[in-house]
């Protein structure tokens, strides 16, 4: 059987089944996790996906974080369940301290919404593990508040540490630090993104097919550690 | 009832573009001078009894301002009536 992957809906979510299907897409089983649940189902890996969790009530993502859920999940991070957060969620990664920094409004303070180029510049995690190191990539981004906000000392740690997993190329959305699309815990098993992977899974809708490479390399590095292949 | 209000600011490092496209519409309504303008939240906490700080405080630190990017203040309101 293969690995299982978690998709949480919270109230306002938007991308739960875009997530959904980009999971069934790369040939792992999806489960549903419900925001008020505390139970993971035995799931292998996480995903929070884009949306609006409580209406971005106060802060995008400030109330998501005490989701029954999110607390099973922060405890299971450190166990290395890996997990990935798409826009909103990774939002709520930032607000529930499992990733430094904020997402702040736009500077430009328009919504974007196109297709993006990316440069994947970390493959040392549980995300990106199968690009190629500095592959170019094209996937939707569509955020309002985007702009990765961080004092100068945790910059300086993502950068010195391999923790930016992927840059704006070309045009700069929403005016993020260091042209900052997505970054990664220290032990890399938790991305956040702010760019759609689950957007670009099929030639029909996608721009391409590159979000995939983040679910496959999820795979890659279950089954490294012997998750899907001893099921 | 005594409400504690709660004022939270961006830090002043942080660009804060609503400021900004507000001070970009002040010429428009005529106003001149004005250097800059920086938007933030006020929020009020009523509680049932006495005034709670010390819990207002932990309200204010762990959910309604992001200490990455924010800064609050807080004060307790003697009168809710006489503020209106």
């Amino acid at each position: 059987m293969s690995a299982v992957i978690g998709v949480v809906t919270f109230p306002g979510s938007l991308d739960d089944r875009d997530a959904v299907r980009a999971v069934t897409r790369s040939g792992a089983t999806a489960v549903r996790l419900w925001h008020a649940d505390r139970a993971l189902h035995g799931v292998d890996a996480v995903v929070l996906p884009g949306g609006f969790s409580y209406g971005d009530y106060l802060r995008c993502g400030a109330i998501a974080r005490f989701a029954a859920v999110m607390e099973s999940i922060s405890d299971a991070v450190k166990n290395g369940l890996p997990v990935l957060g798409v826009c909103n969620g990774f939002q709520i990664l930032c607000e529930a301290h499992l990733l430094p920094g904020a997402l702040t409004r736009n500077q430009h303070l328009h919504f974007r919404n196109r297709d993006q180029r990316l440069q994947i510049t970390s493959v040392a995690s549980a995300w990106t593990n199968s690009f190629a190191p500095n592959q170019e990539i094209v996937i939707p981004v569509k955020n309002g508040e985007g702009r990765f906000v961080a004092d100068e000392k945790t910059l300086d740690q993502l950068e010195a540490e391999d923790r930016v997993v992927a840059r704006y190329l070309g045009d700069n959305p929403n005016g993020s630090m260091h042209d900052i699309a997505g970054i990664r815990n220290e032990a890399g098993n938790v991305v956040g993104i702010m760019p759609h992977p689950e957007h670009a899974v099929e030639e029909l809708t996608g721009p391409s097919l590159d979000g995939l490479g983040f679910f496959g390399s999820v795979l890659k590095h279950l089954a490294g550690a012997g998750v899907g292949a001893a099921r | 009832m005594a409400r504690v209000v709660v004022d939270v600011m961006l830090k002043p490092e942080i660009l804060d573009p609503q400021g900004q496209a507000v001070a970009g519409a002040l010429p428009r309504l005529g106003v001149t001078g004005v250097a800059s303008v920086r938007v933030g939240k006020r929020i009020e906490i009523e509680f049932t009894g006495e005034p709670n700080l010390e819990q207002a405080r932990q309200i204010a630190d762990k959910l309604l301002a992001n200490p990455v990017i924010e800064d609050f203040t807080l004060r307790v309101e003697e009168s809710a009536e006489a503020s209106r």
